[in-house]
């Protein structure tokens, strides 16, 4: 398969879900079986990702395909030159990963929410949503440049929005939809600040493009301050698309959407852009701005946990823990372990799907009941939905033989080098607390719903196992989190395909000062011995390798000890979580009120916000109007004087010329008599008079 | 000998027009009007044939004149056909008093 079909395939990839868009959002009307079409057109872009990841993974592993046409020319003064605006694709093996994820994920929701939404009144115009969603995000993923990155990343906050407040009539749900679309901005300023500090710089968006001029010395204004500014304003788009700490409040409130748009949007896919956005940028970025995404990853992911330890609604447990997860990815990218990073996206994204369309399973079959003191001994009842949910389950909390082990292992590692190396033990400690926090908490989760007596007898009877285009996407997904589709060795995700063959740590551009000693590159003799892989320094490799089995040990040491915990809480009563939380109520309720972050925010930065707006209103009401009101005054003055001059000077000369006409009419309408015999003389008058003047003889 | 040449038939053709004229214009009922016409036309014709004896045009002009004749028919059959109309509107052919032109 040649490098430019490929292009077009990806071409065809992008814009199929937005033909299905239009079509379902114009004829959805007239025709509402047009919601298969969407999940069909879903099903080929599947296929067709399938087909180029399979291509790309194989045949051009080590190659990166761009391609790009240029869409604006402008400007021509010598100094800044002819800026040509780009758009295009790029084509690695990270693109095709998401490719495959972002269409998978997406087709699944489809199928998902053909049963669990049946019945809505927007039914059709929920799937024309779900197309515009993965329109918007595979152009993130396939973008070449920064412009086109923000033009989709605004898309798909766009369509979050639409989708969190697809529910509208509901007022938490819409207030859910602005507070996503508000917080989300804050980070978008951020991004747009960082990527015109590098337009400025070097007068293009293209990623490729920039990251050359880097390693070549050109610096934006000759600063290395400026570099790590741009990195982490950048970034600060990623908090808050990925809800990182401290704009991630939106993330928990967006779980008013409906449950399949929460396991797509706030889930697995749209929240994902966020470190996908990292990864992107990830070689641009300095020491400093390396440092700063651990600590905010780190420091959310450790927030989000402490929360969903308390949390009864089952979507909220099941936000907070993306939350802590996407945290999780961050970190990892900010302590360098980037190929775990996006491992971790990729694996997570299955699993976080798969418990949240689990949950939509839940919720479907106990009639909208959410939360968990309610629910409990469903495992009898939905055995198809419980074996899934506990996989997941089993990979989020880190259990050897499924995916998420695999990549929180190498997460844990890396930060445990990190600390080693650089000296900051806080993240690597921070990283295994979270690790036995979160299977604490996803056992509680699922103890509490499966397991045990049921606690609503009523709704429990009417409980019932979902039909099959509901369970059918469940398995698929629980499939993907076992480990064999990732490497061969349970353990070792090093020795498999993924991090082996197909993420590529690649190599940092910023001059070599500002990165960390061990992201620079080693001498000759040290290059050789480690085959050529330059891209972290021989300590760091060696680190990683020392990294490797204690971290192995601790992580499971500490998910050993979150999960039996959990059972001895929830399953076998042995210890009291009432009595616990009665003795360390300030903390309990610190937790349960999630960090008072939400009433901090409403006292500090929205309140601020209203008393600002207040006396914004004041300067409006008073000067700004007073001015408007004075300006009306001499206007009104000015148009009575020009009334005056129109009615006696301008009318009068008009009237005048009418009364001119007039007269004139009246004198020659004697001629017009209707007698054609008059009319035939006058013709004849004329005649004469024109062959008398003319003489043509 | 008095010698009959062009202008005689030319005089008498203008002489004709001018009665034509004259009734077209004068004349109240719309049948004498169509009269008038006729007239004229004739006059015409005498004019084609006259033209077509002295001058160098060969036959054409009597081919016209025979053209006129039948269009002056042709004419004079819708012409008619209106009068009667009028009549059946105005319940009179007086061209004096049918005047809504000038409305």
């Amino acid at each position: 398969m040649s490098e430019s079909l490929l292009i077009n395939i990806c071409i065809v990839i992008l814009f199929l879900p937005l033909l299905g868009f239009t079509t379902v959002v114009f004829l959805g009307k007239r025709i509402p079986k047009l919601y298969l079409f969407e999940v069909a057109i879903l099903g080929i872009a599947l296929l067709l990702s399938i087909i180029v990841a399979y291509v790309k993974l194989s045949i051009y592993n080590t190659k990166d395909i761009v391609a790009a046409f240029t869409w604006i020319t402008m400007g021509n003064a010598p100094s800044p030159g002819v800026i040509n605006i780009e758009l295009g694709f790029k084509i690695d093996n990270i693109t095709v990963l998401m490719l495959f994820v972002v269409n998978l994920i997406s087709f699944l929701v489809h199928v998902f929410s053909i049963e669990y939404m049946r019945g809505d009144k927007l039914y059709t115009r929920y799937f024309a949503y779900l197309g515009i969603f993965t329109f918007s995000m595979l152009g993130i993923v396939l973008t070449h440049n920064l412009l086109m990155m923000y033009i989709f990343w605004e898309l798909v906050g766009l369509s979050s929005y639409l989708l969190i407040g697809f529910w509208y009539e509901k007022k938490s749900a819409s207030d859910a939809a602005k507070k996503a679309f508000i917080v989300n901005r804050i980070g978008d300023i951020g991004m747009f600040a960082g990527i015109l500090i590098l337009f400025t710089q070097y007068k293009t968006f293209t990623f490729d493009v920039i990251y050359q001029q880097i390693a070549a010395g050109n610096i934006p204004f000759g600063s290395n301050a400026w570099l790590t500014a741009a990195g982490i304003l950048i970034f600060m788009g990623a908090v808050g698309k990925s809800a990182q700490f401290p704009l991630h409040v939106w993330l928990p409130d967006a779980m008013e959407g409906p449950t399949p748009v929460s396991a797509l949007i706030h889930a697995a896919t749209m929240v994902a852009a966020g470190v996908y956005l990292v990864v992107r940028i990830f070689v641009m970025l300095t020491a400093d701005a390396m440092l700063v995404i651990a600590v905010v990853g780190a420091f959310t992911s450790l927030v989000a946990a402490t929360i969903a330890l308390t949390q009864n609604d089952i979507k909220k447990v099941l936000a907070y823990s993306t939350v802590s997860q996407l945290g999780y990815m961050v970190m990892s990218l900010g302590v360098g372990a980037y190929a775990f990073a996006f491992f971790h996206l990729i694996t997570h994204a299955f699993f976080k799907a798969c418990l949240f369309l689990g949950s939509g399973s839940v919720i479907h079959s106990m009639h909208h009941e959410q939360d968990i003191r309610n629910l409990g001994g469903l495992r009898k009842k939905m055995p198809i939905t419980y074996y899934t949910f506990l996989i997941s389950t089993l990979a989020i909390s880190g259990v050897p033989l499924f995916s998420g082990f695999l990549s929180k292992d190498g997460i844990l590692a890396g930060t445990l080098a990190f600390g080693k190396l650089t000296g900051h033990w806080l993240i690597p400690i921070i990283g295994f607390t979270v690790a036995g926090l979160t299977a604490f908490y996803m056992f509680r989760l699922v103890i509490l719903t499966f397991h045990g007596e049921p606690r609503d007898q009523h709704k429990f009877d009417h409980a019932h196992e979902s039909p099959f285009v509901m369970s059918a996407p469940l398995v698929v997904l629980a499939v993907l989190s076992i480990f064999i589709w990732y490497t061969p060795n349970p353990i070792g995700a090093a020795d498999g395909w993924v991090i082996k063959n197909w993420i590529k740590t690649p190599a940092q551009v910023v001059p070599n000062e500002t990165r960390f000693d061990f992201m620079k590159p080693s001498t000759e003799e040290a290059k050789a011995e480690i085959h050529g892989e330059v891209v972290h320094s021989v300590e760091y490799t060696e680190t990683m390798h020392w990294a490797h089995y204690p971290a192995m040990f601790l992580s499971l040491a500490v998910a050993g000890l979150g999960i039996l915990f959990a059972f001895m809480f929830y399953q076998w009563k042995k210890l009291n979580a009432d009595k616990l939380a009665e003795k360390i109520k300030p903390l309990y309720n610190f937790s349960l009120n999630k960090w008072f972050l939400d009433e901090l925010y409403d006292m500090t930065a929205i309140a601020g916000t209203l008393s600002f707006s207040s006396i914004l209103a004041w300067f409006d009401n008073k000067i700004v109007d007073g001015i408007v009101n004075g300006s009306a005054t001499v206007t009104r003055f000015v148009s009575k004087m020009s009334n005056l001059f129109d009615t006696f000077v301008v009318d009068g000369f008009v009237n005048f010329t009418a009364f001119f006409s007039g007269f004139v009419g009246l004198s020659f309408r004697r001629l017009q008599t209707g007698k054609v015999q008059t009319y035939i003389v006058f013709v004849i008058f004329a005649i004469i008079i024109l062959l008398m003047f003319f003489k043509p003889f | 000998m008095l010698h009959v040449g062009l202008t005689h038939f030319l005089i008498i053709s203008a002489v004709l027009f001018s009665l034509g004229i004259y009734g077209i214009v004068t004349r109240k009922n719309a049948v004498m009007v169509l009269m008038g016409i006729e007239l004229v036309l004739n006059s015409a014709n005498i004019n084609f044939i006259a033209f077509s004896k002295y001058g160098n045009f060969g036959l054409g002009g009597q081919v016209i004149a025979l053209f006129v004749i039948i269009l002056a028919a042709a004419e004079a059959a819708i012409a008619l056909a209106i009068v009667l109309n009028i009549y059946k509107t105005f319940s009179n052919v007086n061209v004096d008093e049918i005047d809504h032109l000038k409305e």
